[in-house]
């Protein structure tokens, strides 16, 4: 359906778009390296000085460091579990005749249609009194955290990794099963290469969803484990309106994502539209 | 032959996690719902009490109006969404240069964390800082103020879902309309078919399946929403923007009534489901069973 009228008008209403889509975020960099005086002189849409202030002092704030440590730790962890995890899942999902498959993958992936607010305070309760062993609890964990961030990001991957799967010939790993290799052989040295692209993906997306989430975490952390999410709401209600340092932590927050993504965008359309794109 | 027994050996990590985190806390709060359990009244114990969380919860003025506020934010939003993404996604449909750097723009707000498109937008809003109120002020004479009007705050959230996932609706029709055989349309053209009639009569029924599966997923993530909203607005003025994820976090959760919150949080879990499943059976079957 190529039609090749007017280019012109086109490309000048994508211009138009691309100018509504920058703004905000060229808006929030503004506000990030103004010095504090200007903030409350009236706005301007330039750019005269540019003060890194606020990114120094966002540095060196040792809580500020611990939540961007935290956040870094529990969404790396979790991306590498849930995708190991998703792995081996969709390896058994399709390589194995096992009744209910089809009921297994399917229910996998209604966990993560539930809204997560729904799960604040069950997980909060089961957190604190009955998932625990003696004064250990769960709760204000990065390993808490790591794996009640399973619950969204496992069905994720499952759902991700799958097609994967389902297009690697099966004829594949059973001629090298009738030559010899091990079941372990076949999934780490026949499929697993040959997911590479797959896993990839699966990674990049579960970690840039771990890294962005907030509402869990401020539920089930209160000062161990809180990640830079959170403490970017924190820094709002404690200090009320300290605009260019909450502008610097949201850019810290946004930027990993966007370094990634810029990395390898054509690839993760598919994953984040949830194959709803195919190509 | 292979052995099954390795098979569920290597579903079983996912499948323990998953119940302990997923379904657990699911029978946890059916469980709750019917009993009363506040640590922090008189009777801190855990009562059975039948359905009377459930029959509180139907004159819960505030409950009521959140539900009501939510149900017009999704309305607002995803149709908005829609009817913006498929225009976008026309226009996308053209030969132009730059495709491709247009596309990968249009797509940055998707990665972006909810809460950062809510400090985006209070930066964007927020009387004295934000260049739209400035502007607002400037050119019309209108007073923007998120923190007092109501409907100010409410239309904010609207566009700001906008801004964040409209671009979700453009990606997934462009590879719809894409896909899209070209030979229904020249014939049509032949047989001198307006632009109307063709939009009408085999465009839409075309990419219908691209556009529910599209309007499933937003549909799941507006009645979701809550970062966001708690960044920008808070739920505020008042209760103006308290959608049900805020109403959750904001009223339930820090009242430690767990039995009564537990009945909340399950109402909304069951709404979230029977309108997927109402938009399913009305949208989807019927084309199903027409077909044979």
């Amino acid at each position: 359906m190529m039609r090749r009228q007017r280019p012109l008008l086109a490309v000048l209403l994508w211009t138009f778009i691309s100018f509504l889509t920058l703004f905000p975020i060229y808006w929030l960099f503004v506000i990030s390296v103004k010095p504090a005086m200007d903030l409350f002189a009236t706005p301007e849409l330039i750019l005269r000085t540019i003060n890194w202030q606020n990114y120094i002092d966002v540095l060196n704030d040792s809580t500020l460091r611990r939540y961007m440590l935290n956040s870094l730790i529990i969404s790396t962890c979790n991306a590498v579990l849930v995708t190991t995890l998703g792995f081996l899942a969709c390896y058994a999902l399709t390589r194995f005749d096992f009744g209910g498959k089809e009921s297994i993958f399917f229910w996998t992936i209604t966990n993560r249609m539930a809204p997560p607010a729904v799960f604040l305070l069950p997980l909060f309760l089961l957190l604190t009194t009955v998932y625990r062993v003696g004064d250990f609890t769960l709760l204000d964990t990065r390993t808490g955290m790591i794996l009640v961030y399973c619950t969204f990001n496992l069905p994720f991957a499952i759902w991700t990794l799958k097609p994967t799967l389902d297009g690697i010939p099966k004829e594949l790993d059973e001629a090298a099963s009738i030559d010899g290799a091990s079941q372990w052989k076949v999934l780490t040295e026949i499929v697993l290469p040959l997911c590479r692209p797959g896993i990839a993906v699966t990674l990049i997306l579960t970690w840039v969803f771990a890294w962005n989430e907030y509402l869990l975490a401020a539920t089930l952390t209160n000062f161990n484990a809180r990640t830079l999410t959170t403490g970017l709401s924190e820094y709002i209600t404690t200090t009320g309106s300290n605009w260019g340092i909450m502008a610097a932590i949201s850019m810290f927050t946004m930027i990993p994502a966007l370094i990634i993504f810029s990395l390898v965008q054509r690839h993760i359309v598919a994953g984040l539209t949830f194959g709803a794109v195919k190509g | 032959m292979r052995d099954n027994r390795i098979g569920w050996l290597l579903l079983a990590p996912t499948l323990a996690i998953l119940f302990l985190f997923g379904v657990v806390p699911f029978i946890y709060i059916i469980w709750l719902s019917f009993h009363q359990w506040n640590p922090a009244a008189v009777n801190p114990d855990i009562v059975f009490n039948g359905a009377d969380n459930f029959r509180r919860l139907v004159f819960d003025t505030g409950f009521l109006n959140s539900l009501g506020v939510t149900i017009a934010f999704v309305f607002f939003a995803v149709t908005s969404q829609l009817i913006l993404g498929y225009l976008l996604a026309q226009a996308f449909m053209k030969d132009f240069p730059g495709k491709a750097f247009f596309r990968t723009i249009h797509t940055l707000p998707l990665i972006m964390a909810p809460i950062i498109v809510g400090s985006v937008w209070k930066l964007m809003t927020t009387p004295s800082i934000g260049i739209i109120p400035h502007l607002l002020d400037s050119w019309f004479g209108y007073d923007l103020n998120i923190g007092q009007s109501a409907v100010a705050a409410f239309t904010i959230t609207v566009i700001m879902d906008i801004w964040h996932w409209t671009p979700l609706v453009t990606l997934t029709l462009i590879a719809a309309l894409v896909s899209l055989p070209a030979d229904p349309f020249e014939q049509a053209q032949i047989d001198g078919a307006g632009k109307r009639q063709i939009f009408w009569h085999i465009t839409l029924p075309m990419i219908l399946p691209a556009i529910m599966a599209t309007v499933f997923i937003r549909l799941m993530d507006a009645l979701r929403i809550v970062d966001e909203v708690l960044m920008l607005t808070g739920g505020g003025p008042g209760s103006a923007t308290r959608y049900l994820g805020v109403h959750i976090f904001r009223e339930v959760f820090p009242r430690t009534n767990y039995g009564y919150g537990s009945a909340v949080s399950l109402i909304v879990l069951y709404l979230t489901i029977v309108v997927c499943w109402l938009l399913y059976v009305t949208m989807l079957a019927p084309r199903k069973s027409g077909k044979g």
